[in-house]
């Protein structure tokens, strides 16, 4: 039942290709040719190494989108931003405070947000890129921590602000300061880190260490396992 | 509508059945048929695609097709002059091969030694498997459970084939490496009280799976890479090693690294090199699609091999049951584990079940390779492969509506992209390559067969015997890869400068080749697919 497939032109970088309708925009440049060095990362939608741009044929909107995740269309003009200069402040976690004056030393451009809402427009994994951004402004590490968890860093959004924010920079750093001093820890991990530093576990485990393996099959076929 | 009219017709076997299966449990195998249906169908065991090595410290050795070619290619540096004894253009105590997340850990630890540390990474840094993992990293830190109840489970799980010292160091590191991360701001899935949430996976006998929602593995990449950053190591990306060199005394003592932007060759002298370069699931083994990351091309064992490293395991691969078959743009992609957890039953194109569905990863992948291949009751499809069909949408009757989307947010979101709504319409799959399970033999310290040689992450073998567990693979990395970078770092303080940095070990490598007759036109590490021509 091999169906016929459709082809469809898209531009890469102005020129045109045939290629399968049924392809990724990623697999389509390889079909068209390209040996992909930048541009291509794990391919399923999880690292943002892909982010692309776009414009139908006729169409004054610019679109965007991951390349391993949207498929090609009958002409689409495209080219591929693999990199994208942000900057990013370096800090070390144990100087700085969740804290609005701490953060606006590392990224004071947050404060310069003109809310035009073009990286929220932008983002491929949806998230309100503006509102995370405000909530930063505010000092919720928090929320804003909570709302841009999803974030790829493919950087769409900073190509495309007035403001000249890295938001996803300054993203990561709220929910390192929001994993580091806001969220509580968990008071069991300390102990058990501990007990195993300090070799109480050690003689429990040596005695499976140089157990035979008739005896540890044993072990393991008639182990109680929690419900 | 993603489906063609003809999917839609068969599609409808599926929605025929549906009622009468809802709320019936297909029988579990016996251990007999279990072994049964590995045997004949388990890539593992099907002897056509494996050779023996004919080459190398491990020559006689058995490996897939493809990974004994690549193993038996030619140099990059075949006919280069390269003056590896002229003022290097990196000079340091510790190099890193490969920046995914066995390197970032031991990037860190060995900075923290004092060592002078640089990162040569083939894709962007952060570009690895890592960054895929969404399942997520056991740690026995609760108080039901301890390192030795964690290893059996892996002991277990491997068939006993692993090396104990490897799972002992694996197991009792894991609730140092979850505090440490969480050190750093890693965000773990917690209670409002800060108690770490965390579930069971398969094969094991504890709730020791932490997460961070769906993006576990991404969560834990970019806290590292920010760390590293922040840290002032030096990272150069789109520069892949090619060859390991060694000194006078056959050590490890740098790499030749290759800047695919220029094209030009470049020397990097170290005291002491880590080897953290990932899988090969970009071989696609007997043809296999694969779940694994574009730049997963098994490098670090061809130039380790060169070297002298030891292998172990080099055969033993891991399929993923559920890998995605339609459409297109999914082929090989990961369906989650939970998928099944939650209900989602395989059927045959008759719409009816063939196997238990939580069979463990080898025997349900199997059985699902059967299905197609003997008994030629798989889904064919457009694309001219066949599949089975996962009924999503059992999901839904089982535990209510809304089930999918609240427990398979990204799943669905994934599949809807590409206009399949998984609430409704039952997924295609097929096995698809996930992992490595062996790779070059170290010991607990990451230190391979080579002097100053070190090994991390899923290049390295031996910690999982046959079959990991889901989970330890996270944990893995970051244990083997803060190991490497102490030892590595406090190696390079007691080591003078390398002296006489050659390639000679090529040299009897070609010989090795060209008496056996290696075909002239492989050449290796490939560093990138080629999917150019397809």
């Amino acid at each position: 039942m091999a169906d016929k497939i459709a082809m469809v032109d898209i531009y890469l970088m102005g020129k045109r290709y045939t290629v399968p309708e049924t392809l990724t925009i990623i697999d389509a440049m390889e079909y068209a040719g390209y040996q992909l060095v930048r541009g291509c990362g794990c391919r399923a939608g999880f690292c943002g190494a892909c982010a692309t741009v776009y414009r139908m044929a006729g169409d004054y909107e610019l679109k965007v989108g991951l390349a391993c995740q949207t498929k090609v269309e009958d002409g689409m003009y495209l080219a591929q931003i693999p990199f994208f200069p942000g900057r990013k402040a370096n800090f070390n976690l144990e100087d700085i405070k969740p804290t609005m004056a701490h953060f606006a030393q590392l990224y004071p451009e947050v404060y310069r947000c003109l809310g035009c809402s073009s990286c929220s427009k932008v983002c491929p994994q949806d998230i309100d890129v503006m509102q995370y951004i405000a909530y930063i402004q505010r000092g919720d590490f928090e929320k804003a921590a909570d709302i841009s968890f999803d974030c790829l860093m493919c950087g769409l959004c900073v190509s495309r602000c007035p403001a000249n924010i890295v938001h996803y920079n300054a993203a990561l750093t709220a929910r390192r300061l929001y994993g580091r001093y806001i969220a509580r820890p968990d008071a069991f991990l300390e102990e058990r880190a501990k007990a195993i530093e300090e070799g109480r576990l050690d003689a429990e485990i040596d005695e499976l260490v140089v157990a035979d393996n008739e005896k540890l099959q044993e072990l393991y076929n008639n182990r109680e396992i929690e419900k | 509508m993603a489906y063609t009219p003809q999917l839609l017709e068969l599609m409808k076997k599926v929605e025929e059945t549906r009622a009468s299966r809802v709320g019936v449990n297909f029988p579990r195998m016996s251990q007999e048929e279990r072994r049964e249906v590995l045997e004949k169908f388990h890539p593992d065991y099907i002897e056509d695609g494996f050779r023996e090595i004919k080459v190398g410290v491990n020559k006689g050795a058995r490996m897939p097709t493809e990974m004994a070619d690549v193993f038996e290619s030619w140099s990059r540096l075949r006919d280069l002059e390269i003056d590896l004894n002229a003022p290097p253009d990196y000079d340091v105590d510790v190099l890193i091969i490969g920046g995914g997340g066995a390197g970032a850990a031991a990037a860190l630890d060995a900075h923290a030694a004092g060592a002078d540390v640089l990162i040569a990474t083939k894709l962007r840094f952060g570009d690895a498997n890592t960054m895929m993992a969404q399942g997520g990293i056991q740690a026995a830190d609760k108080e039901n459970d301890t390192p030795a109840i964690h290893y059996l489970d892996v002991m277990g799980g491997g068939r006993l084939e692993n090396v104990p010292e490897l799972a002992r160091a694996l197991v009792m590191d894991a609730p140092l490496v979850i505090k440490w991360l969480e050190d750093m701001g890693t965000m773990f899935d917690k209670k409002e009280d800060g108690t770490m949430i965390t579930i069971h996976g398969g094969g094991t006998s504890r709730k020791r799976m932490h997460a961070a929602r769906d993006y576990t593995g991404a969560e834990i990449m970019r806290t590292l890479r920010d760390e590293v950053i922040n840290k002032g190591i030096t990272v150069i990306e789109f520069s892949p090693a090619v060859e390991v060199i060694l000194d006078d005394k056959g050590r490890a003592a740098g790499a030749v690294l290759y800047n695919l932007e220029t094209e030009q060759y470049q020397v990097a002298r170290a005291k002491t090199v880590i080897m953290a370069t990932g899988g090969s699931g970009r071989l696609h083994y007997r043809g296999f699609p694969t779940s694994n990351h574009y730049g997963a091309t098994a490098d670090g064992l061809v130039m380790g091999y060169r070297a002298g490293a030891k292998t172990i395991y080099a055969d033993s691969i891991q399929y993923h049951p559920t890998g995605g078959a339609y459409p297109p743009q999914l082929l090989g992609l990961l369906v989650t584990e939970k998928t099944r957890g939650l209900g989602a039953t395989p059927l045959n194109i008759k719409g009816e079940q063939f196997v238990y569905h939580l069979e463990t990863r080898d025997v349900e992948s199997s059985a699902i390779i059967r299905e197609c291949e003997e008994r030629e009751l798989g889904v064919p499809l457009p694309t001219g492969i066949t599949a089975v069909w996962l009924d999503s949408p059992l999901i839904e009757l089982t535990h209510g509506e809304g089930t999918v989307e609240k427990q398979l947010p990204a799943m669905m979101r994934q599949f809807q992209r590409f206009d399949v709504d998984i609430r409704k319409l039952p997924m295609l799959i097929y096995p698809t390559l996930h992992y490595q399970n062996g790779g070059l033999l170290i010991d607990e310290n990451g230190h391979s067969s080579v002097e100053n040689l070190y090994v991390a992450g899923e290049a390295a073998g031996g910690i999982h015997g046959t079959n990991r567990l889901m989970g330890n693979s996270l944990l893995d990395i970051i244990v083997f890869g803060r190991r490497a970078g102490r030892d590595a770092a406090a190696k390079s303080k007691e080591m003078p400068v390398p002296e006489n940095l050659n390639l000679d070990h090529l040299a009897s490598y070609h010989r090795e080749l060209e008496e056996t007759g290696a075909a002239e036109d492989r050449v290796g590490p490939i560093l990138l697919p080629h999917y150019t021509h397809r």
